[in-house]
């Protein structure tokens, strides 16, 4: 496997971590609290567009759309249930519970949907003169699957309209200042839980634009899906600095690239411990994570 | 207010989810048809004399990751048992499975509620690790056990009553090996295998150790772990320039599928040889069986086979839960026939202790000889290992077609 071979598989590797790390670094970022269910609600979003596409034969635009909807109201609807109550909870508990959601979501699919695993269609495809499918780019020896272009693209468009929205605009201003201080900005009339709810619902809505993507990359979709990658991809949101939105872009790719790297030149025993062992000496150097603010505590 | 808007949003999102979930049931089986969770067959009324009822209990994962081979054993018992008690005979079962969701503590939990159940004789466990828990209980309790599917050796070693009606891991490593040289598939082989999975890395281990000697040349050996099974594009790399006319992949059909997909992606088509793990592939969801075709593998259980029996069960598992059974279902059936019939033969009674009934299925086991789906003339040495001889496949125009 050459080099640049290996570049362009773990760019499309990384690229993917990349999106569902977004959405990971937003919640986190503004709600302070890790949404470890964020995994399953991209399992969710992958089922949902799933169904739309083979059983209502929608269009995989629709599909994508139904599953974003849905994902939202799912988000918003966990948010209401199951962290809202314990918002002066210690942070732990809601940690806690996230897992339990992440559960649900599991068992929940694996009872609706059975455990039988799923092969995702392909929507990123041309047809070629002769009526061949053709899935990627040919560029001499090397091949770019349209799915990992796609998914940068994604990705840029995402971090793009994330960072405007975040920095400008009311919604985006009081986003800051919760993050910032909860109960100043309670003071200063913002309503709080309004405005996590927001973040749930487009960290969601993010979700099922990842698990789309994930899916179409690598397509066996079972009720477990979610949880490695979600994983993965937390790995990459504190690789790059979590909260940070640009962070979690670049965590991912280089978590994807460094994954195949250590695959191709060190071992594929090795390549998980390479990588953590990449992740802790980061942390080690600079504890925030590569774009991570330095907070100074204020004494 | 707040309450009622959350509770109807709540109520929103169940109700699309079984939407998307209801469309499901016609192919699938699991959502929408009875589930074989933890039920129990009740024993048939008033027995008429000499009809002997035993319990017979296992444990598997019903729910969870690994459901789809617990759902599979546990259905395929049910026939197996619902057949034999419709026939009336003199030796009749009633069914308990429990879940143990692939976990070894909660195995451990539903053998006690099997145990205080007063099961007499075991199915032991589904898969290799929660059944790796149970064998020790029940060698310790006395209390037989026919695993369908565990095929770790760790399931039998040193318990003189644990018994298997699959083939242990290394002997589908040494089989594939030998199957590979004597057919002259090929001479330069890749393994791809997942370093994390007790399963493939024991078929691993005999196939190369049996590799070298067979003629057989390993040039490139990769691996893969769980959360780590989706992008293969090295391992895939690397057997390609190694020049390997034949991957051998001892794992689940799962990743598999994706090492199909990505393979053909990257333009690579060597012969793809595979275990019993590869059985199911035809029957994912969504799946384009056109990246299959030409696939290997050894597997004892074939439900496109022409045999009678075969195609009853195959026949009457799809009417009763709308999928087409696999390996895992068959091995089940046989079991619950092999203990009718090595209860049959040992003259054991239904007032007899688990311990009682032990003895003498030891004896019958080592002694007998059973016909079932997943082989002919099968017989069991003292150590509980099965001696049955695999079949080769290969998969033709989406469907499974006997090599031999």
């Amino acid at each position: 496997m050459s080099f640049l071979d290996s570049l362009i598989s773990g760019i499309s590797l990384g690229s993917v971590y990349a999106i569902i790390a977004l959405g990971y670094t937003m919640v986190y970022g503004i709600a302070k609290m890790l949404n470890f269910a964020h995994g399953d609600v991209i399992m969710v979003g992958a089922y949902i567009c799933f169904f739309a596409a083979t059983r209502f034969n929608l269009p995989p635009l629709v599909g994508i759309l139904v599953a974003v909807l849905l994902c939202t109201v799912l988000g918003i609807t966990i948010e209401k249930l199951a962290y809202a109550p314990l918002r002066s909870a210690p942070s732990l508990a809601v940690l806690i519970t996230a897992i339990g959601v992440s559960y649900f979501l599991q068992n929940a699919a694996l009872l609706l949907w059975s455990p039988n695993p799923k092969v995702f269609p392909n929507f990123f495809l041309t047809h070629a003169a002769d009526g061949t499918e053709q899935t990627g780019l040919e560029l001499g020896s090397l091949r770019v699957s349209y799915v990992t272009l796609v998914t940068i693209v994604v990705c840029v468009v995402i971090m793009a309209v994330l960072t405007f929205f975040i920095n400008n605009g009311k919604l985006g201003k009081a986003m800051r200042a919760v993050s910032e201080d909860k109960d100043a900005a309670r003071l200063m009339g913002i309503n709080v839980n309004t405005t996590i709810s927001v973040t749930f619902a487009i960290g969601s809505g993010l979700a099922a634009i990842a698990g789309v993507l994930y899916m179409s990359a690598y397509p066996t979709l079972v009720p477990t899906t979610g949880s490695m990658p979600g994983i993965k991809a937390f790995t990459a949101a504190v690789f790059g600095g979590i909260g940070s939105i640009p962070g979690a872009f670049l965590g991912g790719l280089l978590l994807g690239v460094i994954e195949i790297f250590a695959k191709a030149y060190i071992s594929t025993q090795l390549s998980d411990a390479v990588v953590f062992a990449v992740l802790i000496i980061v942390l080690l150097v600079k504890p925030t994570g590569l774009l991570g603010k330095q907070i100074r505590e204020k004494v | 207010m707040k309450k009622a808007l959350s509770l109807m949003l709540a109520l929103v999102m169940v109700l699309a989810l079984v939407a998307c979930g209801g469309g499901n049931s016609s192919t699938d089986n699991g959502s929408s048809t009875p589930a074989p969770a933890e039920t129990s067959t009740p024993a048939p009324a008033e027995a008429p004399a000499g009809v002997q009822v035993f319990k017979l209990g296992g444990t598997g994962p019903l729910t969870g990751g690994a459901a789809i081979y617990g759902q599979a054993c546990a259905n395929a018992a049910q026939i197996a048992v619902d057949e034999i008690n419709a026939a009336g005979g003199n030796v009749q079962f009633e069914l308990n499975y429990q879940d143990d969701a692939h976990d070894a503590e909660k195995a451990v939990n539903a053998y006690n509620t099997l145990k205080d159940w007063g099961m007499q004789v075991s199915l032991g466990s589904v898969t290799s690790t929660p059944c790796v828990a149970t064998s020790a209980e029940t060698f310790s309790d006395r209390i037989f056990a026919l695993t369908p599917s565990a095929s770790s050796t760790a399931v039998i070693a040193d318990k003189d009553n644990q018994f298997q009606m699959c083939f242990t891991d290394p002997n589908q490593g040494s089989a594939s090996a030998q199957y590979i040289a004597d057919k002259n598939l090929a001479t330069k082989v890749a393994v791809i295998w997942k370093n994390d999975d007790v399963y493939s890395k024991g078929v691993y281990d005999t196939f190369m150790a049996a590799a070298p000697g067979l003629g057989l040349e390993v040039v490139s050996d990769t691996t893969f772990q769980d959360g780590n099974d989706t992008n293969f594009s090295v391992q895939i790399a690397d057997a390609q320039s190694n020049g390997a006319e034949l991957v051998f992949l001892p794992m689940y059909y799962t990743p598999a599928s994706l090492i199909f997909a990505q393979a053909k992606a990257a333009g690579y088509a060597p012969i793809w040889f595979g275990v019993d793990g590869m059985d199911g592939i035809l029957t994912l969801e969504g799946f384009d069986t056109s990246l299959a075709e030409g696939v290997m593998l050894l597997t004892p259980f074939n439900a496109d086979s022409d045999d009678a029996r075969t195609q009853a069960f195959v026949k009457k598992y799809q009417e009763k839960f709308g999928d087409v059974p696999n390996q895992f279902a068959a091995d089940a059936y046989d079991c619950v026939y092999a203990y009718a019939q090595a209860l049959e033969a040992s003259g054991a009674t239904a007032d007899m202790s688990a311990e009682q009934i032990c003895d003498l299925m030891i004896q019958q086991f080592t002694t007998m000889t059973f016909d079932g789906l997943t082989g002919d003339g099968m017989t069991w040495d003292a150590s509980g290992e099965v001696t049955k001889s695999p079949k080769g496949m290969i998969i033709e125009n989406g469907a499974y077609v006997g090599l031999d």
